[in-house]
């Protein structure tokens, strides 16, 4: 009558094992909602891309792009996709935090806690499953952007440098995505964040150069994170528009890789106490 | 022959002694604080082995939050509880291979089918892929959601979704089975299909540990009753013995206009030589029988001698609403200052 019953692994390898397998399955399950509601995936992956359209084709006739870059100083475009690809990895934060949020709000996460898996399985299935979705949305922009003329014109080594900076800042943010679906705890407060994403989305050099900006605020926008990722990657890329005045412009590839450090340094062990927090 | 006896008793005893230490579920001087409110003020609970044990308390008298510390969710601040013989705090992974949980709302992924579902908490369970499979098909006929098997949870009735929600909790066929209030917000019908998956259950020698708001459904599924208010157990029994505690029958009558309701608390009060309980809402004047059939006829004819229109008028048991008006003073469903869990 009763179902055989596995036993717990003792050992740490065991344990570990044990530990990749249940994330896999929680992962898994997102990766079956890919599948499910293939509409929905489309929404999200086609809003970037129609921002390039937009910014790519309505505006980008009246941005001035700074610095003589390979293509002779000013093609907007190749000035605003590294842009769009960090974005596209910042606008993962709010994905995360609904899907964390919604699985609290319905009970899925308790459900999960009165099971006997790993009890890390939860947050590292997330993170999984959200990196696969973000190396996906990457792979459409970047397609969209080969579409539109935008060209890396380093070596492929270094393209490939630059994706890993765009997934680290995925990741770092990753934390700041679970820890506030935690802290939420209604997918409805994403809204909130939503409105929150977009000024540091527009205080950096995502769309326009930071010179253009009064002093103040180019300095702000040079230091924004999402600034040092968006200069690094235009740099390794070989696109126009990378440089500054302020020491985090001119150390655009250190600050990429620091930044996303700090930011996962600062979010994991909150989103870790957080999550403990559940049973208090 | 005479081995065969021998048999027989050492088995019974064995049992006896299985049965006279382990209960089901054990708590004792259970404590937990949200801030400045407290939940549990020392909660105790001994529930034995199979049947239904009904965890009744009006809104906010600690019934989540005993059920989520059972479950190991939350950390009690005091006192102990076992589980299926296990620590909820210390043996918390063997507790959670022992319990099955069900929850106020149906905690299953809407996207995922519920074939998806189950198979998912089947791996998540460590049943391995194939198991998991033939598991979640086995649950999928048990439950009577076959049918429904390749169909999106959120294309689920209340019920299914109930019931589906229950199947995952059962992959284990554990021994304990938590279902905190298992059919709030559903219809009729839905309430219906979830106590004859509860039942079936139970006839397999589960424990179901069910707080509920509703009377009748604790009526209909429980052995057992446990009564909470304010965070500690006031009364503990059977349906049956609750009610008598409360005392012998009573007579209800409901009178056509509020206006008579007076005059026939008067003569209600009169016959029975006690104060009458008067609820305006249902025009009812209620009060102990202790003499049925002399209360009954002696009542009629006075009501009738007085002129006292009467709609209804009849000689019942106490159910459960009168024992829980009697132990908290409310009505069951009334609210009281609550408590977030």
């Amino acid at each position: 009558m009763r179902a055989s019953t596995p036993s717990m692994p003792r050992t740490w390898p065991d344990r570990l094992r044990w530990a990749i397998a249940d994330a896999w399955t929680v992962a898994r399950r997102d990766l079956i909602h890919w599948f499910r509601q293939p509409f929905g995936i489309v929404v999200t992956l086609l809003f970037p891309v129609m921002l390039v359209l937009m910014f790519g084709y309505l505006f980008g006739g009246a941005m001035s792009v700074p610095g003589e870059g390979a293509s002779g100083g000013g093609d907007y475009r190749e000035f605003l996709l590294p842009g769009m690809f960090a974005m596209t990895m910042a606008f993962g934060l709010e994905a995360t935090m609904t899907s964390v949020a919604t699985d609290a709000a319905r009970g899925v996460t308790d459900r999960f806690r009165s099971m006997p898996m790993a009890p890390s399985a939860v947050v590292l299935g997330r993170s999984m499953a959200d990196m696969l979705n973000s190396v996906l949305g990457l792979s459409v922009m970047v397609a969209c952007g080969l579409l539109v003329g935008w060209r890396w014109n380093e070596s492929i080594g270094e393209a490939l440098l630059a994706v890993g900076l765009l997934l680290l800042l995925r990741f770092s943010l990753l934390w700041v995505g679970i820890f506030l679906g935690l802290v939420a705890r209604s997918p409805e407060a994403v809204a909130a964040v939503q409105i929150l994403v977009w000024p540091v989305l527009f205080l950096s050099n995502t769309f326009v150069a930071p010179e253009t900006m009064p002093g103040w605020l180019g300095a702000i926008s040079e230091w924004n994170p999402l600034s040092a990722t968006v200069a690094a990657t235009r740099e390794l890329f070989g696109n126009p528009g990378w440089g500054g005045e302020t020491w985090a412009a001119r150390n655009a590839l250190l600050m990429a890789v620091l930044w996303p450090m700090v930011i996962f340094a600062v979010f994991f062990p909150l989103s870790v106490w957080r999550y403990r927090r559940l049973s208090h | 022959m005479y081995g065969e006896r021998l048999l027989t008793v050492s088995r019974l005893d064995k049992e006896g002694v299985v049965e006279s230490k382990k209960f089901a579920v054990f708590a004792e001087g259970l404590q937990k604080r949200f801030g400045e409110a407290e939940a549990l003020g020392g909660l105790d609970l001994r529930i034995p082995e199979g049947g239904v044990c009904g965890l009744l308390g009006p809104n906010g008298a600690g019934k989540t939050t005993a059920v989520r510390i059972l479950s190991t969710l939350l950390r009690p601040d005091g006192g102990r509880a076992e589980v299926a013989g296990f620590d909820v705090v210390r043996r918390a992974e063997q507790v959670r291979y022992s319990i099955g949980l069900a929850g106020q709302h149906a905690a299953v992924d809407e996207i995922l089918t519920g074939r998806q579902n189950l198979e998912t908490f089947g791996r998540l369970y460590h049943l391995g892929v194939r198991e998991a499979r033939r598991r979640a098909d086995d649950l999928l006929e048990r439950f009577g959601l076959a049918d429904a098997a390749g169909k999106q949870a959120k294309d689920y009735s209340g019920g299914m979704r109930r019931r589906l929600d229950l199947a995952a909790s059962f992959i284990l066929s554990p021994p304990v089975m938590f279902l905190d209030e298992p059919t709030t917000g559903l219809d009729p019908r839905g309430r219906n299909e979830v106590w004859e998956s509860v039942r079936a259950l139970v006839a397999g020698g589960t424990t179901v540990l069910l707080t509920t708001q509703y009377l009748e459904e604790a009526d209909q599924l429980a052995d057992r009753i446990c009564v909470i208010d304010a965070g500690r157990a006031i009364a503990e029994g059977t349906p049956e013995s609750l009610k008598s505690g409360v005392g012998g029958d009573r007579i209800d009558v409901v009178v056509r206009s509020a206006g008579e309701l007076t005059a026939a608390a008067r003569i209600v009060g009169r016959v029975c030589g006690a104060d009458p309980d008067v609820d305006g809402e249902s025009r009812k004047v209620s009060a102990p029988a202790t003499d049925r059939v002399a209360v009954l006829t002696q009542t009629a004819r006075a009501l009738s001698d007085a002129g006292v229109k009467v709609e209804d008028i009849g000689v019942r048991r106490p159910t459960l609403d009168d024992v829980f008006l009697r132990l908290t003073g409310h009505r069951a469903g009334e609210e009281e200052e609550e408590v977030a869990a």
